[in-house]
């Protein structure tokens, strides 16, 4: 028994036989549950996801009818989990960033407030706020008949936000064409504009006529009239208003306490990068006489988004986990979508099973964006 | 010695793997054994399963779960309720957790076929409604063009909506709600026009409102929802238990057995009567219950009709008339068949 004295022989051993024993579990565990559901005549297997849905999502991210099949009706659930995501750790980043400097403000009044706003935030469970936020929503507001008129055309009840759409009838490639080469020439200018900056050392334009080159190509193809635009207005009809944009309250209630609750942890994750920054640093952008602000940003900010990085990940993915909260407030996200699956077709572990795969999945997804984006922005030694 | 540990916990985790497959060939044996009937009913639903202010488990529900203990063990209060969850209710079922499920649950085609349980008979004949407040003056649901519809996650609910207003080819906009009390608090602060659920449930829904002379629900029935008790496939003597108790139950009523005057129907001349209730013949034994059995169904919850009455009748909340749920001599649709 020499080779069992053999440290790398032995590491590789024990690791062998204990991916062997998880193997040998799962098996196991598979086997029985496919033993078991045989035994009492339970129907397996995936082919009911190509059969109709037959039930109507009202708030559906991509197209959809009830005549669909379940396998599209499990993608609408998902797009609208990635859509509430998405939108809440946007804002909730926003929001963060802003309470987090201003909780290392000098102003008492700014720096406590905010203390309170992050506190808030940060000590009651999610479920209850977005409970909380749900019933404000549709208690404080006035039901649909008697709708508050907050603009022409845009209306306010319990049952969401109502506002005029527009859709392209003519001309949306062309449109869309226009916006695309807008933001390419802009970038192109910004990226001249900071050459010219760096080694003349004067500062230029650049930004204002990277503005003007976003929106000039849309703006020339509008005015010439390329493109037809049909607005489409809300109507009042007997029960709802009908036509137009609507905004629900369940995906508002949802997408603002997910943003509330990304906010609070973006905001400590912020000071805490800010705080890591050495003194020196704030010393040092002094002595060369930036003012507090200009320090800020382009000095303390950018050595705190390598620190910022990591933690902000993990925000990221409880925010998109944590989005299948929706359930309780009725937001027909992946979670929600396939429990009517699963209660239409009775099959609950391979539903579950694709939505575990598809939240693993982007989860996944999201760590190599994020992963990719700290090596990018960490310290380069050469 | 760290190998042998290694090869310790492997055997340890095999073992508990090979005794984890689920034993339940026979259900009735299992119930006697253990004492106690284990019923799947619904998470506090007035009417049908609802703890009362003493803690006791109330409704109709939870009286066909006490008629099968009766038969069962001879007592109806051996009774453990497991509230069950509108998704996971089949599941339990399936994986031997209850013996019984006893919740307001619809018989369809798929249920039956794929998911490995049989359904007793219908106990009570419902259909999926909707219901308004009064205050919209909408008389039949085929006005609700555009609406909103509140509702659960229910298989037959949401697809019966999307089948109804799909034929009238109008569209509405339909909210899910996971929770009973989500799904109601959305419905009573106006969030939706229209609730829809089975008529029973409305019932139990309007009943717990503040002002129930608020709404009114609509005469439509979209859809036939019969509701019946399952157990598990391929037991059949547990199955057989479990129907005959509930046409005893019908069939008590239809013979006007009551449960005050059932000791005085033992003396009774009626051949059927004294078979059921096991004067003559030994009907029992033939399912391996105590002979006594029918006498301690109607002896402790009475008959269909009472039962009903208690629970879901013109004297309660819920208000409801007996219409389909009625025996078939009196233009319903409950008919137990013969006991010989």
């Amino acid at each position: 028994m020499a080779f069992m004295n053999n440290a790398r022989f032995r590491a590789l051993f024990y690791q062998w036989m204990a991916i062997g024993v998880v193997a040998l579990v799962a098996w196991s565990m598979f086997a029985t549950a496919s033993n078991n559901l045989a035994r009492h005549d339970i129907t397996t297997g995936f082919s009911y996801l190509s059969r109709q849905a037959g039930f109507v999502i009202s708030e559906a991210a991509i197209a959809y009818e009830p005549t669909d099949t379940v396998a599209r009706a499990l993608f609408v659930g998902f797009a609208n989990t990635v859509k509430v995501s998405l939108l809440a750790g946007l804002f909730g980043t926003i929001l963060g960033l802003a309470v987090g400097i201003g909780r290392m403000s000098r102003n008492p009044l700014l720096q406590r407030l905010m203390l309170s706003y992050v506190e808030a935030l940060r000590n009651i469970p999610l479920l209850l706020y977005l409970l909380f936020w749900y019933a404000v929503i549709i208690n404080v507001l006035p039901p649909v008949r008697a709708a508050l008129p907050l603009a022409p055309h845009v209306y306010l009840s319990n049952s969401g936000l109502v506002i005029p759409s527009i859709s392209f009838e003519r001309g949306l490639s062309i449109a869309l064409g226009a916006v695309g080469l807008g933001i390419i020439s802009a970038l192109l200018i910004r990226h001249i504009a900071l050459r010219r900056r760096l080694s003349t050392g004067t500062s230029n334009h650049g930004p204002l006529i990277a503005l003007l080159a976003t929106i000039a190509p849309i703006g020339l193809v509008l005015l010439l009239g390329g493109v037809t635009m049909a607005i489409d207005l809300p109507e009042k009809g007997r029960f709802r208003l009908t036509g137009g944009l609507q905004v629900r309250p369940e995906f508002v209630a949802l997408w603002f306490g997910l943003a509330l609750s990304v906010s609070a942890n973006v905001a400590e994750i912020v000071r805490a990068g800010v705080q890591a920054v050495h003194k020196g640093q704030w010393e040092a952008s002094m002595a060369l006489g930036l003012p507090r602000r200009r320090a800020m940003r382009l000095v303390i900010l950018p050595q705190a988004l390598r620190l910022i990085i990591p933690p902000l990940t993990n925000t990221y993915l409880t925010v998109f986990k944590n989005s299948s909260l929706a359930i309780a407030i009725g937001y027909p996200d992946l979670v929600m979508v396939s429990n009517t699956v699963m209660n239409q077709t009775g099959q609950a572990m391979e539903t579950i099973a694709i939505f575990m795969g598809a939240y693993l999945g982007l989860s996944i997804a999201i760590s190599l964006i994020m992963n990719w984006y700290n090596k990018h922005v960490a310290l380069k030694e050469r | 010695m760290k190998g042998l540990t290694l090869a310790g916990c492997l055997s340890a985790v095999l073992g508990v793997l090979a005794t984890a497959a689920i034993a339940n060939a026979d259900t009735l044996d299992t119930v006697k054994q253990r004492g106690k009937l284990i019923c799947g009913v619904s998470l506090a639903t007035p009417g049908f399963a609802a703890p009362n202010d003493q803690g006791r488990m109330e409704g109709f529900d939870a009286d066909i779960c006490r008629a099968i203990a009766a038969a069962a063990l001879g007592d109806s209060d051996k009774v453990e309720y497991v509230p069950t969850n509108i998704n996971t209710r089949f599941q339990a079922l399936q994986s031997g957790e209850i013996d019984v499920l006893s919740r307001q649950t619809t018989q369809t085609y798929s249920r039956e076929a794929s998911l490995g349980l049989d359904f007793a008979p219908v106990v009570f004949y419902d259909g999926q409604g909707l219901m308004v407040p009064k205050s919209l003056g909408v008389t039949s649901a085929a006005e609700l063009k555009d609406a909103a519809i509140c509702t659960l996650p229910g298989t037959t609910t949401a697809q019966n909506l999307s089948d109804f207003f799909g034929k009238l080819g109008s569209k509405f906009e339909l909210v899910v709600f996971e929770s009973p009390d989500e799904n109601r608090a959305a419905f009573f602060s106006g969030r939706c026009d229209a609730i829809s659920s089975d008529r029973s449930d409305l019932a139990s829904i309007r009943a717990v409102s503040n002002k129930p002379d608020d709404y009114v629900v609509l005469p439509e029935t979209i859809s036939k929802e019969p509701l019946a008790p399952a157990v598990r496939q391929n037991d059949s003597n547990w199955r057989d238990v479990v129907s005959w108790s509930v046409w005893m139950l019908m069939a008590a009523e239809e013979k006007g057995i009551t449960k005050a005057n059932v000791d005085e129907k033992l003396k009774s001349d009626d051949q059927e009567i004294q078979r059921m209730l096991g004067v003559t013949d030994n009907l029992g034994e033939m399912l391996k219950l105590d002979d006594k059995w029918a006498y301690n169904i109607i002896k402790s919850v009475g008959n269909y009709g009472e039962v009903f009455d208690r629970a879901l009748g013109e004297n309660t909340r819920l208000a409801m008339t007996r219409g389909p749920n009625a025996p078939w001599n009196s233009g319903g649709l409950l008919y137990a068949p013969p006991f010989r």
